[in-house]
């Protein structure tokens, strides 16, 4: 065990903020143009010199781990490495410095750039029209059930229900929720939708059925027609969370499944990097029955020239303002474009390979619920730690001290003790075996040893109960208990 | 697929013999067979294509463009860059497990600290998508503060915002009326909002300075006309360096935009949402919010919080669906902040005053045209009101080398001949001779 990560005592920038002074000559009303009356009196900013804000993010960042450092096996969130080239695109005046309120004539080459990516991942989704103005993964679910509702009442019905598996993200639950939807938890059965279960589910009632396939324990949903059959049946609508398409680009698509609405994750996929969590992009896709109600205003072409159409009668208005996260969107674009039809494809061939080897070399070491082949991920039972009085949270923590993010834990809510583990198609099998070599040692330790990790981060196991308690999100609340707590 | 030593010996151990074995569990229908799109590009190939693709764009860097309306051409130092380009920064995930990440947790910290000031509230999250969605959460969560069947906002809003916020009040049931500004100043009309504020509206939004670029004199009227009922205050943040908080006028939630502060424009997105409350309102706000701890050895730490109001956690009881926000760009403001410093900022807000006011003096003299419209105070952005349609001045502009400002008149359709001009320090003399000899062209 080789990894310690910096550890640097850096103050908050308030923390040493000296009572600020007015620079001599300096007239905030400006020379008459604000009246005193709209002036603040205040304002608590430090001056710091360059070099001094330098090193304080600097050594912060060290104290930052992320795909560039190592190993990010958190499922669900498909943390690949990012190609520098994009990253490098979006810094170009031609794309940083355009205004959104350009005339399209002048933005020809960005229009361009979106309408085709809008093409691509129609291809990639098996749908017909996809808008990008999402901003992020919950936030194109939250579209798509607009779409949902939409769509019902300009079929004159109102249909009250949504229905999910228990297996779903609880971004599913909160979009359905916050466009009014009541939300049916669907349990499992052998990991997967319980089909007869989900008939007796469905009603007239049923606005539509969410589902990402593979599901959130890394298992293909081969029932997924019979599934869409049954709400399509019965009138509903067919919704695929895309935070798991890097697994079947090429094999299968959302759309050849029969869904009828899919987001797409271009900061899971499409490999635009996270940036601590944010920004994203969650482009929706549509078959041609739902395109009319996508979100203005549409990018058009006509030879060649590239346009704005905002006339849609039955559109469901924006959900953002502007276009999208354009510069993630870019990068996305980038990405495609480098890896052609047949880069994508051996992505998820690459990312299911790594993902089933890392499977069977691990799944004896701890418990595998629903022993079968994987997709990009898949999800180990922490359960048999509670011998030793340890659970998956320590082991997690302890993975930290070898230099390896921690997989996503407790999650799916169905399995005991949950270990979520995707480890993406740019992971070496030389990494993916220093893995599985950290995680059998780990088992072997002292179980003292995880229930205080970790111990090579640069903080030890974190108070997060008090964080709640006193509840601290800024230097001024500090200051003001700092206050309290001395009067 | 031709593969690599490694994966075959993967495959071995996974006694495969090809890579389609993999993918048996796909039922026959409905597979595909691979994506009809070209082949992949090299880095070369692909910056070529690139390059030539984004030469067609005329960027605000190569052509002086005077639009706002939310977004803003500010310097950016190379700094700011620098610091978000740092691979630790950059590359990682939501801070999930908070001891690996202390770096990018006290940077939103630093980034919520800073916003808290300058804002005047107790909280301010570590970011919404951007300020429109930031509007739509802030009429759900008015509505579970205040209970009410209706929202209502002042109408000098971006037509960009009130559409969002629209989206947003269907999905809860909440109707969005829309309160007049007086056609003189371009402020609050306080007697329409006292007909309008009746017992079944949940909240009021209003801006300062608001879309046509007036700075709201009338914060404290407005929050008595308001009552009990949730005051939601939209800012650019950029003149906060010199206005009066929203906080100490007693708005309930703060929004806005932090891309002025080390953003580019990138076409509109990503942007950076503010978001802040009154700490009584903290746990029925939307979006993560960091706080500050201490390790088990005692020493301070960060940690996202208040997580039991999230999607994770709540599922559908969750206070917003939101997960993936804006991250680095809450770490770009922070950067950007501490960049300038408090006497660094108060200098470009001051500077952005001063070239409103000689531009709009300029323009003001030029035949054919008057500005500012609204006889009001202005910070960076000012409505020119014309005697020819605005449209065809736009043209002619566009025609000799300027980016004119962006015409009203089919948003606002009681504001004849009116266009929204905003400038920034990052106008030269030249930039604004420019405009204003292109507009004395204009016949």
């Amino acid at each position: 065990m080789t990894y310690h990560q910096a550890v640097h005592e850096v103050p908050i920038l308030l923390e040493n903020c000296e009572k600020p002074s007015e620079e001599s000559g300096f007239d905030p009303t400006v020379g008459g143009l604000l009246p005193q009356t709209v002036l603040r009196k205040e304002l608590m900013i430090p001056d710091v010199p360059e070099r001094d804000v330098v090193k304080h993010f600097v050594n912060l960042s060290q104290m930052n781990f992320g795909v560039d450092n190592g190993l990010y096996p958190l499922g669900s969130c498909t943390m690949k490495y990012n190609p520098k080239i994009c990253d490098e695109i979006v810094s170009w005046d031609t794309v940083a410095d355009l205004h959104p309120l350009q005339d399209p004539s002048t933005i020809q080459g960005a229009l361009r750039l979106m309408h085709e990516l809008e093409k691509m991942l129609c291809e990639i989704g098996g749908v017909d029209a996809v808008t990008l103005q999402p901003a992020a993964g919950a936030h194109g679910e939250y579209t798509g059930i607009h779409l949902v509702k939409a769509y019902h009442e300009a079929n004159g019905e109102i249909r009250r229900e949504v229905i999910l598996p228990d297996t779903a993200h609880g971004t599913n639950p909160a979009s359905a929720a916050m466009v009014g939807y009541d939300v049916l938890d669907l349990p499992s059965k052998d990991g997967c939708v319980d089909v007869e279960a989900l008939k007796s589910a469905v009603s007239g009632d049923t606005a539509a059925f969410m589902l990402t396939n593979p599901n959130t324990l890394g298992l293909f949903e081969k029932n997924v027609r019979e599934i869409a059959g049954i709400l399509h049946d019965a009138g509903a609508l067919l919704y695929y969370d895309g935070a798991n398409l890097n697994a079947i680009m090429g094999k299968t698509s959302p759309g050849k499944m029969d869904f009828d609405i899919v987001h797409f994750n271009l900061h899971k996929t499409f490999a635009t990097p996270h940036g601590g969590g944010g920004p994203g992009a969650g482009p929706v896709g549509v078959k041609k029955k739902l395109e009319e109600f996508l979100p203005i205003p549409r990018i058009v072409e006509s030879k060649g020239i590239y346009s704005l159409e905002s006339n849609m009668p039955r559109s469901i208005g924006k959900v953002r303002a502007f276009f999208g996260n354009y510069a993630v969107l870019v990068r996305a674009y980038a990405y495609i474009r480098m890896q052609g039809g047949k880069g994508l494809v051996s992505v998820s061939e690459n990312a299911v390979l790594n993902s089933n080897y890392l499977k069977e070399r691990l799944k004896d070491d701890f418990e595998l619920p629903f022993d079968n082949l994987r997709k990009h991920e898949f999800v180990l039972s922490g359960r048999l730690l509670k011998k030793n009085g340890l659970r998956t949270i320590d082991f997690a923590k302890r993975l930290l001290d070898y230099g390896f993010h921690a997989p996503t834990i407790y999650f799916p809510l169905i399995v005991d003790e949950a270990i979520m583990i995707e480890p993406t198609e740019t992971e070496s099998r030389q990494t993916l075996d220093l893995f599985v070599d950290a995680c059998k040692s780990i088992l072997k330790e002292d179980p003292e040893l995880l229930h205080s990790a970790p111990h090579n981060t640069a903080c030890r196991r974190i108070d997060e109960a008090k964080a709640a308690r006193d509840m601290i999100f800024s230097w001024r609340t500090y200051e003001k208990k700092q206050e309290s707590s001395r009067a | 697929m031709a593969l690599s030593a490694c994966s075959l010996e993967m495959l071995q151990y996974l006694k495969l013999k090809s890579v389609s074995e993999l993918f048996v569990d796909i039922p026959k229908e409905v597979r595909i067979d691979g994506l009809r799109l070209p082949d992949g590009l090299s880095e070369l190939e692909l910056k070529r294509d690139l390059e030539a693709l984004m030469s067609s764009n005329i960027p605000a860097s190569s052509q002086p463009t005077f639009l706002g309306a939310g977004v803003y051409h500010h310097f950016i130092p190379a700094a700011v860059r620098a610091i978000v380009s740092r691979s630790e920064f950059l590359t990682s995930y939501t801070p999930y497990q908070p001891e690996i990440s202390q770096g990018m947790l006290q940077s939103l910290f630093e980034y919520q600290s800073f916003m808290a000031e300058l804002t005047g509230m107790d909280v301010v999250n570590s970011s919404m998508y951007d300020s429109s969605t930031a509007l739509g959460e802030a009429v759900l969560m008015s509505h579970r503060i205040s209970r009410g069947s209706r929202f209502l906002v002042s109408r000098a809003t971006s037509p960009e915002k009130k559409l969002v916020a629209k989206t947003y009040a269907r999905g809860a049931d909440i109707a969005i009326d829309e309160v007049n500004y007086d056609p003189t100043t371009g402020l609050v009309d306080l007697s329409d909002l006292k007909v309008k504020m009746k017992d079944d509206v949940a909240g009021f939004y209003f801006e300062n300075p608001n879309f046509f670029g007036p700075i709201e004199s009338q914060a404290e009227e407005i929050r008595a006309v308001v009552g009990s009922k949730t005051l939601v205050a939209g800012v650019n943040p950029m003149s906060l360096a010199l206005l009066r908080p929203p906080g100490e006028m007693g708005a309930d939630i703060v929004i806005g935009d932090a891309q002025v502060f080390g953003t580019p424009m990138s076409l509109g997105g990503p942007m950076i949402g503010i978001f802040g409350c009154k700490s009584e309102h903290v746990r029925k706000m939307p979006g993560r919010l960091i706080g500050m701890t201490t390790d088990i050895e005692g020493r301070r730490a960060y940690c996202m919080t208040l997580q039991t109001r999230e999607q994770h956690i709540r599922r559908s009881k969750a206070t917003s669906n939101i997960c993936t926000n804006e991250a680095l760009l809450a770490l770009a403001a922070a950067a950007y902040l501490a960049l300038v410093g408090r006497n660094g900022l108060r200098k470009i807000a001051a500077k952005n005053v001063e070239n409103m006011s000689s531009l709009s003096k300029r323009i003001n003299g030029t035949k054919g045209f008057r500005a500012p419209h609204f006889k009001s105070a202005h910070f960076n952005e000012f409505v020119v009101s014309s005697d020819t349609d605005p449209e065809k001045i736009h043209r002619e502009l566009l025609a000799r080398g300027v980016h004119g400002g962006l015409v009203l008149d089919r948003m606002f359709p009681e504001l004849k001949h009116a266009s929204l001009y905003a400038t920034t320090e990052m106008h030269t003399k030249a930039d604004h001779d420019k405009l204003v000899t292109a507009l004395g062209a204009i016949r």
